[in-house]
């Protein structure tokens, strides 16, 4: 019987069916069974001898019975698929894991005054109701906010002169900017602290802490957005030419647009370079517990130094406080993150 | 229609071009009667001079002259390798865009040498437009906006742009598919859409030269055949040079034919001559074989 266009449904005819899959199924169950049973009957003990033997019984029946069905080749694409799985997986699990530590401890401490108030009346071993984190959430905005206006400029600048420029000094540059990604944190925050808070009339703030975390920041986002900008296919950057347009023309009417989202990307593992950051600021913003919204002048409070804090306190209480300023945080830089992207993506539909 | 630069520097190179909107008549009797003696010279006569050109070390071009007069199709051919797309890439100073690249010699438009010095290399390109093999619409661009790109990126004025727009897509071929969708981006047209987009582009400017380097390799016959109907119409008003591997796309669209061929050494030209002769009785024996298919 033959079917009229209209009457042929739609198929996928190379996914396998519930039926196909069953075997698969059994086989990692069986598998899942023999782990059980070698695990209690010898020495092996533990969640990781669990893990360890379900890999290689599983790997092995699977391998086993691709040879038989189609050979060889087969067998082997198993065992590779089995090993790469369980590298996404060993990856992917303590992110999982973080999270959900973060999310299960902060939330107990998540309440309305921690928006509101700060910890200028409040010790850390108060109960968490007392207190808030108000200061540290607007110092890490002006931190992030300062930061960025000083490191996504000059890095996206400097990512155009190695890649488009290729002026002179550009392979000096390049090493500088790769050692620059090396320095550590701590060096970055006592860099500031000699060069500037010493020396010059600008003393503990919110900007002399946006310093130190732009040295961390603009190597960041000079790597990330040249990468991006060597995607761009060089046929652009000729048919620009071609058109009459000088090289700032072509840079910044073509290669800059089409490398858009990428570039958003690069401010985007910027901020995420410097948001968690606690070691550059402890010279450099004064790690206040009072409310400050100069960012120029005065001690200036942060999230990740409201959690070190807490942390170095000890207490229960403070702990918890802790916790709380970790997820406030993850939470922030992931709103962030959202915004960048739908900014980023609004622009591109309505042109 | 007329349009200028934003600053005028009193060179003389500055366009203004009229153009004809004559639509799809005839096009070999108008490009004839456009050709007969007393008529105003269409687009600009371009001349090569003793062009060499080298990559790092190695020389690509050897010693080329030709003399591309106003309004005529000038078909380079040959087998590949053999410097021709390296040779017109010299013609509007696309070649120093590689980092070792060297040239020698003098490319003539209208008697003055693109390569002086002091000349605006921008200007240059303006007059002398390319078309690239491989399509090249700006991907963060619609159509439209990828028709007027080259007025934004060489920051020129025109009092209507939409009429711009139209004339362009027209003589590409393209407006009958696209004008309900100007807003769409450019990148979900097909190739040869796309290639047509990018020569309606080119033409946005107005260039008094066209250079095309193997337009139409990537693309189906349909769509070939269109170009070639846009470049008979195109000729009336700007000299162009194509090169291309299809000899018979050669016979077809050009009026003037040149015979490039490398012996394992730089590239030169054998042979230069209207296109019926050099396809009916080259006067090389290397041309004869390579257009009747002996080898290449």
């Amino acid at each position: 019987m033959t079917l009229s266009a209209a009457q042929v449904a739609p198929q996928k005819p190379w996914q396998s069916s519930p039926k196909e899959m069953a075997p698969t199924f059994l086989l990692l169950l069986a598998s899942l069974a023999a782990s059980v049973a070698v695990v209690a009957i010898t020495p092996m003990k533990g969640k990781l001898a669990y893990a360890f033997l379900f890999f290689i019984f599983g790997t092995a029946s699977l391998s086993i019975r691709k040879w038989r069905i189609r050979g060889r080749a087969a067998a082997a694409d198993a065992i590779v698929s089995s090993i790469a799985l369980t590298g996404a997986t060993l990856v992917f699990t303590p992110v999982i894991s973080i999270l959900a530590t973060t999310i299960s401890h902060g939330v107990k401490g998540l309440h309305w005054s921690l928006f509101t108030q700060t910890m200028f009346s409040a010790s850390y071993q108060d109960p968490i109701s007392a207190g808030g984190l108000l200061h540290a959430l607007v110092g890490t905005l002006y931190l992030i906010l300062i930061s960025m206006i000083l490191s996504v400029p000059m890095g996206i600048l400097t990512a155009l002169y190695l890649t488009e420029i290729k002026g002179p000094g550009a392979n000096f540059i390049q090493f500088i900017v790769q050692a620059m990604s090396g320095v550590p944190s701590v060096v970055a925050g006592l860099f500031i602290f000699a060069s500037i808070i010493v020396t010059t009339p600008i003393k503990a703030s919110a900007i002399a802490g946006a310093f130190a975390l732009s040295i961390l920041m603009i190597p960041t986002v000079t790597r990330t957005a040249q990468e991006v900008l060597l995607l761009v296919p060089n046929d652009l950057r000729e048919a620009g030419q071609a058109l009459g347009a000088t090289q700032w023309k072509t840079v910044a009417t073509i290669v800059v647009p089409a490398a858009r989202n990428g570039l958003i990307t690069a401010t985007i593992l910027g901020v995420a370079r410097i948001a968690g950051e606690t070691a550059p600021l402890l010279f450099t913003i004064g790690g206040s517990d009072k409310l400050n919204w100069n960012p120029f002048k005065d001690y200036q409070g942060a999230l990740p130094f409201y959690v070190w804090k807490g942390l170095l306190m000890g207490t229960p209480e403070s702990i918890q406080r802790a916790w709380t300023g970790i997820l406030i945080l993850l939470i922030l830089v992931l709103l962030l993150f959202v915004a960048a992207r739908t900014l980023g993506g609004r622009r591109m539909k309505s042109k | 229609m007329t349009f200028s630069y934003d600053k005028d520097d009193g060179d003389d190179m500055s366009v203004e071009i009229a153009l004809s909107k004559s639509s799809l008549g005839d096009v070999a009797k108008e490009r004839a009667a456009a050709k007969t003696p007393g008529n105003a010279p269409l687009g600009s006569g371009l001349e090569a001079r003793s062009i060499h050109a080298w990559f790092g070390k190695h020389h690509a071009v050897s010693d080329i002259s030709l003399d591309f007069a106003a309004g005529t199709v000038t078909a380079l051919i040959g087998p590949s390798g053999c410097g021709k797309s390296t040779f017109i890439r010299t013609l509007n100073r696309m070649h120093e865009f590689i980092p070792s690249a060297a040239m020698a010699g003098e490319v003539l438009l209208d008697g003055k040498d693109v390569y002086a010095k002091g000349t605006d290399v921008t200007k240059v390109r303006l007059q002398i437009g390319m078309v690239f093999q491989k399509p090249n619409p700006f991907p963060s661009m619609t159509i439209g906006e990828n028709v007027l790109s080259g007025l934004k990126l060489a920051q020129l004025k025109v009092s209507d742009r939409d009429d711009l727009m139209q004339e362009c897509l027209e003589r590409a071929g393209l407006w009958s598919e696209v004008k309900d969708r100007l807003g769409a981006h450019a990148g979900g047209l097909s190739g040869g859409q796309q290639q047509r987009l990018c020569i309606a582009r080119a033409l946005a400017v107005k260039p008094k030269v066209l250079l095309m380097d193997e337009p139409c390799s990537a693309l189906d016959p349909g769509s070939t055949l269109r170009i070639e109907d846009t470049i008979g119409q195109l000729a009336q008003t700007m000299t162009i040079i194509i090169v291309t591997h299809n000899m018979q796309q050669a016979a077809r669209v050009s009026d003037y034919t040149a015979f490039f061929l490398s012996d394992g050494g730089p590239g030169s030209m054998i042979e230069v001559g209207p296109t019926n002769e050099i396809f009916s009785r080259p006067r090389d024996e290397r041309t004869e074989n390579y257009v009747s298919g002996r080898f290449g």
